[in-house]
Parts: C-alpha cells; sequence; structure tokens
C-alpha cells in the first residue's frame, strides 16, 4: 500500500491536465509549493500566476481568468480560502457561475504542528452553503488525481479539498469517478459508515476490524459532499438500518450534517456522526491529534456499536 | 454613426431618475455622477457587439461599485443588449435588472457586483487572461472612491502593476462622498494620486463630467506601455439635479414623483432616444 498525500495527487494531476488543456491556468497565493501547484508553475509558467499573500485578491482573479474562458485552479490553504475569502468565493465565483476551481490543502487537524489557526475544521461547512458550489473531498491521493481531473472537466465553482499529510492510499485510482456518485466500497448488513477525505481509510480499517467480532459494516466512500449522493445515503440507511458518518472536519456542517438532513426527510434511523465536537483545534503531530479529537479507528468503531445499538433499541420499542 | 456624448449622458441621466423613482428603490448620486463615464465608454471608446455579447474579442467593462448599476443599464438597453423598456422593471421581482447587476442574468454584464472593493481584482484576472490568450481587448474598471477603503482594492491595485497590465484602466469615480458622509472625514483616502503613482500606475486625473477630457484620459491609457492606467475622475455625485448634487443623502435614496419630475425638468430633454413610458408630472 503506497502513502502519499492528498496535495501531491492534485500537484501531479494538474501537471497533466495542463498538458492536455491549454485553457488550464492556476495562480497561487505565496503557498506553491505548499499545494503542490509548483510543478505546475515550473512546466507552464506563462499559466501560472503568482498573486502574493492576497487570497481574496487571488479569487476575484481567478474569477476573471474563467470569465474570459479559461479554467483557473486557485490555490492556497483551507482556511484562507473558504473563511478569509468566503464572500469573494461567494460573489465572483458562484453567483457568477465562474469556471473556477478552489484547490486547497491543509484541510483538518492533520495539519499536524501549525495548530488551530491553519486547521479548517468548518471549510466543508462553509463552502456546502453556497449556490452553485461543488464541493469534493478525495480519500487519498489516487483520488486527488480523478477529483481533480474531474473538477476540471465540471462547468461552474468547485472546492477541492486536501489533505497535506501522506495517508495509506486505499482507493484504486482507476475506478471511475463521478462527481455526485458516491462510490460503495463495501457491503454491510448491520450498519454503514459514510466517509470523506482521509477517514475512508479509517472506516474500512474499522469494518475489517468489525467483521472480526461478527459486526458486518458497509463503508460508502463519499468524496462529493455537494451535490450528496442522496439515493446511496438513503439506500444505505435502508439496507442496514443505521448510518454513521466520518469526516475530518466539525459534525457542524459538513458531511455528517450533510447525512442528516437526507436521512431525515426520506429515511429516518439512527446516525452517529464522528468528527470534530464544536471546537478548534491544536498544535501535535497528525496522529496525536486524530486520537485526541476522536477520528480514529476505535472512534468509528465505537461509533457504529453505537449506532446499531440504537437501531436495536428502536425496533425493541417497536416489538 | 456619430452620436453626441452630452445627449446620451442625458439620456442616461434621464433613465437613471425614471427607473429608481418607477421602482422607488435604488441609488441615483452615483448613477447620475458615471453618466458621461458610461456615454464615452459605450458609446465612443468601447470596442463591444451589443447583438454578441459574448464575442471573445470585446472590450470589458467591469463595474465595481455595483450600486450605481442604473446608469449601466440605461447605457446597456440603449446600446442595445435588451429592450429599452425592460429598464422599468428594474428591482422589481423576476426582473433580470437585479438590484445590484447579476451577470448570468442580464446580457452585457461582465461580472456581479455590489459588494464592494472586488472588481479590480476581477478586472485584472480579465486582463491577465486576454494577454494569455493574445486578444487585443481592453478592460474598464469603474471604481467609487468610498470602495476603496476595502483592502482587498490594493491587493488588485499591485496585482495589476506586477503583471504591467497596460490592458487596464480603471476609473476612479472621485466624487468625495460614501454613506455615512465625506469620505475625508469618514476615512481619508488622500492624497489619492500618489497612492496609485506608489503603486506602479500610469495616473491621470481629470474631470469626469467633461467629455472630452475622457476621451482624452483613454487615449493615453492606450498609449501605456508597461503600467496599468489609473483614471482619477473628480465627479459629482448627483449630478445634474441641483437638489442631489454633493449630497450623501442621495447615495441611496429614491426621489418622489415631485422630485423626480423637477430632477427630468432640470436634466432637460435628451435628444437621443425616447423617455421611458412612465410620468411623473
Amino acid at each position: 500500500m503506497t502513502v502519499a498525500s492528498g496535495r501531491d495527487g492534485f500537484g501531479q494531476a494538474l501537471v497533466d491536465l495542463g498538458a492536455q488543456n491549454h485553457r488550464v491556468v492556476a495562480l497561487t497565493a505565496d503557498l506553491a509549493e505548499s499545494v503542490r501547484v509548483h510543478w505546475f508553475a515550473e512546466k507552464y509558467p506563462e499559466r501560472f500566476f503568482q498573486i502574493g499573500i492576497a487570497e481574496q485578491d487571488m479569487i476575484g482573479t481567478a474569477a476573471g481568468l474563467a470569465l474570459t474562458g479559461l479554467i483557473p485552479f486557485a490555490t492556497t490553504f483551507a482556511v484562507f480560502a473558504a473563511h478569509r475569502a468566503n464572500e469573494q468565493i461567494r460573489l465572483a465565483c458562484c453567483y457568477n457561475r465562474a469556471n473556477v476551481k478552489i484547490a486547497v490543502s491543509h484541510g483538518g487537524v492533520t495539519v499536524g504542528e501549525d495548530g488551530a489557526t491553519h486547521q479548517a475544521l468548518e471549510d466543508i461547512a462553509a463552502m456546502r452553503v453556497l449556490p452553485e458550489m461543488t464541493v469534493l473531498v478525495p480519500a487519498d491521493a489516487a483520488e486527488a488525481r480523478l477529483a481533480t481531473i474531474a473538477a476540471a472537466e465540471l462547468e461552474g465553482p468547485v472546492y477541492l479539498r486536501l489533505g497535506r499529510t501522506p495517508v495509506p492510499t486505499v482507493t484504486d485510482g482507476t475506478g471511475d469517478f463521478t462527481i455526485g456518485k458516491a462510490k460503495v466500497l463495501r457491503a454491510g448488513r448491520d450498519a454503514t459508515v459514510i466517509a470523506c477525505g482521509v477517514m475512508v481509510g479509517v472506516a474500512l480499517e474499522a469494518a475489517d476490524r468489525l467483521s472480526r467480532e461478527g459486526i458486518s459494516v458497509g463503508v460508502v466512500n463519499m468524496h462529493t459532499i455537494k451535490p450528496l449522493d442522496v439515493e446511496a445515503v438513503v439506500r444505505a440507511a435502508e439496507e442496514t438500518g443505521c448510518v454513521v458518518t466520518a469526516e475530518e472536519h466539525s459534525v457542524l456542517g459538513g458531511l455528517g450534517s450533510a447525512v442528516c438532513e437526507a436521512l431525515a426527510e426520506r429515511a429516518p434511523v439512527p446516525v452517529v456522526r464522528v468528527g470534530t465536537r464544536d471546537t478548534f483545534g491544536e498544535s501535535g503531530t497528525p496522529d496525536e491529534l486524530l486520537r485526541k479529537y476522536g477520528l480514529t479507528c476505535d472512534a468509528v468503531e465505537a461509533a457504529v456499536k453505537l449506532a446499531v445499538a440504537k437501531k436495536e433499541s428502536l425496533s425493541a420499542v417497536h416489538r | 454613426m456619430t452620436v453626441d456624448m452630452v445627449e446620451v449622458a442625458r439620456r442616461i441621466r434621464r433613465d437613471v431618475i425614471q427607473m429608481i423613482a418607477a421602482s422607488q428603490s435604488g441609488h441615483p448620486g452615483g448613477a447620475l455622477g458615471a453618466a458621461e463615464i458610461l456615454s464615452v465608454l459605450y458609446f465612443d471608446k468601447m470596442n463591444h457587439n451589443p447583438k454578441n455579447p459574448d464575442w471573445p474579442a470585446r472590450d470589458r467593462f467591469v463595474l465595481s461599485n455595483g450600486h450605481i448599476c442604473a446608469a449601466l443599464y440605461s447605457a446597456l438597453a440603449r446600446s442595445g443588449y435588451f429592450p429599452v423598456e425592460e429598464l422599468l422593471t428594474f428591482r422589481r421581482l423576476n426582473s433580470r435588472l437585479q438590484g445590484h447587476p447579476s451577470r448570468h442574468d442580464l446580457p452585457g454584464i461582465e461580472t456581479a457586483a455590489g459588494p464592494l472593493g472586488q472588481g479590480l481584482s476581477i478586472a485584472n484576472g480579465m486582463a491577465l487572461g486576454l494577454r494569455l490568450q493574445n486578444v487585443d481587448a481592453k478592460v474598464y474598471c469603474l471604481v467609487g472612491d468610498g470602495e476603496i477603503q476595502e483592502g482587498q482594492f490594493w491587493e488588485a491595485a499591485m496585482t495589476s502593476a506586477h503583471y504591467r497590465l497596460n490592458n487596464l484602466a480603471l476609473i476612479l469615480s472621485w466624487n468625495g462622498l460614501q454613506i455615512d458622509g465625506a469620505v475625508a472625514d469618514v476615512k481619508n483616502m488622500e492624497p489619492i494620486a500618489a497612492k496609485f503613482q506608489a503603486f506602479g500606475w500610469n495616473v491621470v486625473e481629470i474631470d469626469g463630467h467633461d467629455i472630452p477630457q475622457i476621451q482624452q484620459a483613454f487615449e493615453e491609457f492606450s498609449r501605456s506601455h508597461n503600467q496599468p492606467t489609473a483614471i482619477i475622475a473628480r465627479t459629482v455625485m448627483g449630478k445634474g439635479v441641483s437638489f442631489m448634487e454633493d449630497k450623501a443623502l442621495w447615495h441611496g435614496k429614491a426621489p418622489s414623483r415631485d422630485e423626480a419630475a423637477r430632477a427630468l425638468q432640470e436634466i432637460g430633454p435628451s435628444s437621443f432616444g425616447e423617455d421611458l413610458d412612465i410620468q411623473f408630472a
């Protein structure tokens, strides 16, 4: 099993895209190497725009480039795009329906030692509520590559959230990647874990362990948070009767919220959300932080058991 | 066809008053102050085709201070982008003429605007995109003076100069007023020409109501080799209507029917086009 970061997968895909499509351009706000857009910059300097430490300006500039028919990838850290430049994204990209791809690294606590200021735990929520926006959270480097290519092919604004820290590659990276279409990685009978980003790999590991205890757990890779694959969510609820969500993000407003919204209207079943609670992160190693903030295999296993128990107590009441 | 810019400007002013009075909502002050600038852009300077608004080689006009869009809608309608009668739907439910411009609703609108300080960034992107694609077109960006208190504007001003965007002209409508009063009192932005010079811009200062001066400024812009051009246009908020002139109150207040009738009388008739079909007298 290879280990690589989402940002690496993105950076390599962007170089390939640059060769295939001359309309692809890239921007950064003084973080070229950090977001792995420096490979593109070296290869296609005339199509690379360094904007300096000015994220709001970068988003507006990207929108202007898009309005001349180009496909700009604007790159920075998640916090500086989704939060600092939020209103610019809303106006210049979304309301304009500008074909801008906002590719961000440093989503989640695996940012590590830089601490809370740089760990985006609310960015999915902030991007998900914007009309016209598509939100992608690939599971690993291989899927980041596919997501980057799919984002370039989609007409309209896309928020592509990438991790900083290398994680095991758990997707095959060759299958089809369709925006808005969840991938069922594993079938189950007792519960389904719907995960995104680095939590997909964690969910697979949890499902493996639980199977040894006789608990059959399905795993769905929800790489597209918006538009959410509601049918896949409803199917999971109907097939297993309870759902666990897992994301490297606050339980407020992200994948867990999106799944709950869908299920409340379509197929109410017990849901347990794994994610950070209503809190900032802090400094530490990525592994330490994942443990402290409950983003581990153990946490997913516990959540599955809780969800199954809730399901059983509900069915006991109905009996 | 040669058009008399003075008559076009008068027509824009009449439209602005009629539209805003009809909807009893809108921003007359800045719109009246931009009449000459928009006349010269849309009826003299810009290379554009209202029958083919997405023509890739067109010059672009980016309105940054979106609240003055009544004047832009007038210039667009009078150029032929959409029927003139539609101007009276301004700010109404289901209208394409939104309170602040919506790009995907109305032909001729290059970008949405309203939240201030963003237009220059978008204009920079267009100028870079045109240059990269070897399109010999120009980008004109109109900003208000109050809005350059936004930090993003100065981020963008550095970007324009860094990339030596000589295909971009910024027109700063310097009327000295913003919602809470005089710009000098709210947060002073002077010395303004020196600021742009220090930021690496080619600076031209003009009277924003003097048509030959506006035309001359655009000539100077077209001669700029490796700098973006900032045209600092001294304007009067509410220009042409005595009781609105230089009064921040008229930033975002609609005239009553009586006030509209007086305003139209002061502006006087225009030989360019017909009045909109609404009476106030």
